[in-house]
């Protein structure tokens, strides 16, 4: 008999209002409300999460790893962008 | 992620695949990040005999959640008390999304977990054979809070640092919810010691049957685990089974002598030269008997995996159905 | 909340509350068997979080009928320690599982009512039972939702999960009748505005069944003259079996805490 399985669904939450959704694991589910009840019932037994995303797995888009190179280490010389770049005189070094 | 399905845009070819043939430079790159301690992703590229390495592991240990729902199962319906049978249900629930997070883990790794439940249901793949024993009285479920969720404990906290992100992930979500199945089982246990004879009397049979097949959890002798060697270099492994074993021996006694349960082994005793407990031979025919299939529930244990896969067959197709159904009616409408 | 309570109570609240707490035990244990037996493990998930949420209710309303009643029983003592005719949830909710299909209608059925029960307990001028019913309320409607859901997919998806809906509620639909049959202990519960009627709640639950069913597919039964009368203490059949199961431990030993 021809196997179809239930597609898989990749589950964000956020744990407290004021923080990102974080990536915390993933379910299967044939529809979105499907995914997202089963998400609450997987992630969040222990008061986990406020807010729950599901996104089709195959929906998502991904960098390859061994384009790191290219994509992640030109910001490597581009020290300038951070704060500790900049020595300031004491008086107002908590800027 | 969890998922083997991240794709690289359509039309941008990934350099390599993760799967590419062997090849010496990757190799060599491979071993390199592994004796840095670095974590392998589930995109990079990785030697096919640790791929499969860790398939075989992270899925047998999906099973053994799976299956371990059923001893404990059994008595859901007949704890005690209301507050017994909430706190048993919300415990082997945990074991059902421990092993979701587990087949999500070797999902990462090209593999589905329809396949995956297909090799357990077909007998293929293993499962942690002490499930196969079963539980005979009420303080069973206590004793296996205590002993083999302890052992497990032992056997997985090493595993939050193993080599492979998705795999340490989720074993770091168990961990954090294993340490209630233990506490709880304890608490029940600790209820019953200081309630009648009769019921001191369940438990002291509960840990004679438990102990022993709780020792044997960790596996057999460092010398007789052929696999342990490479393990142990991937990373995928971090401690070995006979320093886990006494370490798990080292913490128990104390806790017996506390809930005032003897441990069935005339000959433990503490070994003031080692710093450690000494104790008698584990009976290794015993367990390689369950493990090849003739322990006293290992047909059961199977039978009732495959009646519940079966029997939800329609359920599963039926949801896949309306689905298909309903997309094809939302386009229809559009 | 005991002491005004204990001096106010009159058989019918009593009674009443029981039969809330009787209900969500018995619907709780009859979902629990489903652990480590779904067809899904995410279903599996979801169909004990359920039962958990049963077995709560079932505590905080057998504690607090408990209190109600003045003897001294806790929770465990009514869950445990009665004989079936002393149990008063309606009968509809000890029927066996039988497949996915009589879990999911079941639990539809139940789950609607339940919505609008609590919905309404939450104006009780019992404040105990208010605030039960607050919390309750939450829980109800994932119940809802969630078994709602599962009833479109059974009834739209396959011939055979079509088939199975149908029979599922061909067998159960009669039992609904019992739930909005009148009761002395109901009008009591009304006229001193602990809570309402079960009969009054008929039109909004059927409000809120059809459409579903319909949108299943499913054939709503014509209604028969088909009754049960667990509310009262006559059961099915069925009972005795649940309570031997669930109450062998306590009973095997006498006295004993757990």
């Amino acid at each position: 008999m021809e196997r179809k399985e239930w597609p898989l669904w990749e589950i964000f939450v956020r744990s407290k209002n004021g923080l990102d959704h974080k990536h915390c694991g993933s379910v299967h589910a044939t529809d979105a409300r499907m995914a997202l009840q089963v998400a609450r019932d997987v992630y969040t037994r222990r008061q986990e999460g406020v807010s729950i995303w599901a996104v089709k797995a195959s929906d998502i888009v991904a960098s390859d790893p061994d384009a790191k190179p290219e994509l992640f280490d030109p910001a490597e010389d581009k020290i300038y962008r951070h704060p500790t770049f900049y020595k300031l005189p004491d008086e107002v070094d908590h800027m | 992620m969890y998922t083997q399905a991240l794709d690289i845009p359509p039309g941008e070819q990934p350099k390599r695949k993760p799967d590419a043939v062997e090849n010496a430079a990757y190799q060599a790159e491979f071993d390199a990040r592994i004796d840095a301690g670095a974590t392998i992703e589930a995109k990079d590229w990785m030697p096919e005999a640790y791929r499969k390495t860790l398939v075989r592991q992270i899925s047998q240990h999906a099973h053994s959640e799976i299956v371990g729902m059923l001893p404990e199962g059994n008595w859901i319906s007949r704890a005690p008390s209301l507050k017994r049978k909430a706190i048993l249900l919300a415990k082997v629930q945990d074991e059902g999304g421990h092993g979701l997070y587990l087949y999500a883990a070797a999902e990462t790794l090209g593999v589905s977990r329809d396949e995956l439940t297909e090799a357990l249901l077909s007998g293929k793949a293993k499962y942690s054979s002490i499930f196969n024993y079963p539980t005979l009285n009420w303080a069973d479920v206590g004793v296996i809070g205590w002993l083999v969720d302890g052992a497990a404990i032992m056997n997985q906290i090493p595993l939050c640092k193993c080599s492979y992100g998705p795999y340490a992930r989720a074993m770091v979500r168990v961990c954090k919810e294993e340490s209630f199945h233990q506490r709880q089982g304890y608490d029940a246990l600790l209820a019953m010691m200081s309630g009648t004879d009769a019921q001191r009397e369940l438990v002291q049979d509960a840990v004679n049957r438990w102990w022993w097949p709780s020792l044997m959890m960790f596996g057999p002798h460092d010398a007789d685990s052929p696999n342990s060697g490479q393990s142990m270099r991937w990373g995928i492994k971090r401690i070995s089974n006979d320093d886990l074993r006494q370490k798990f021996v080292d913490a128990t006694v104390k806790q017996a002598e506390v809930l005032g349960v003897t441990l069935p082994d005339d000959e433990l005793k503490w070994n003031e030269a080692r710093g450690h407990y000494d104790f008698a031979a584990i009976d290794w025919d015993e367990f390689w008997n369950v493990v090849n299939g003739h322990g006293q529930c290992n047909v059961d244990r199977l039978a009732a995996r495959v009646k519940a896969w079966d029997d939800g067959a329609w359920v599963r197709e039926a949801a896949v159905a309306h689905a298909e159904k309903q997309a094809a009616r939302e386009k229809a409408a559009a | 909340m005991g002491a005004t309570a204990m001096t106010q109570t009159t058989p019918a609240h009593l009674e009443y509350v029981l039969r809330l707490g009787d209900a969500a035990l018995i619907h709780g244990q009859r979902l629990s068997e489903w652990c480590g037996h779904a067809p899904v493990l995410e279903e599996d998930l979801a169909l004990a979080n359920m039962a958990l949420d049963f077995v709560g209710q079932a505590r905080m309303l057998l504690s607090y009928a408990g209190t109600l009643e003045g003897k001294g029983r806790d929770e465990d003592a009514l869950a445990f320690l009665r004989h079936e005719g002393q149990y008063r949830h309606p009968t509809l909710c000890e029927l066996p599982n039988t497949d996915f299909a009589h879990t999911t209608i079941k639990g539809f059925l139940l789950g609607s009512f339940n919505l609008l029960m609590w919905s309404r307990l939450c104006g009780s001028s019992d404040k105990a039972l208010a605030a039960i019913a607050a919390k309750s309320l939450k829980e109800a409607r994932y119940h809802a939702e969630h078994t709602g859901d599962w009833v479109i997919r059974l009834g739209d998806g396959t011939d055979e999960s079509h088939r199975r809906a149908q029979a599922a509620l061909d067998i159960l639909w009669p039992y609904t009748n019992e739930l909005f049959a009148a009761n002395p202990t109901d009008d009591a519960a009304a006229a001193a505005g602990v809570g309402p009627a079960w009969s009054e709640l008929a039109g909004e639950w059927e409000a809120a069944v059809l459409p579903v069913l319909q949108q299943a597919t499913l054939t709503v039964p014509a209604r028969t003259p088909f009754q049960s009368y667990g509310k009262f203490g006559r059961h099915s059949e069925h009972l005795g079996h649940l309570l031997a199961v669930m109450q062998h431990l306590p009973r095997s030993f006498p006295g004993a805490t757990w």
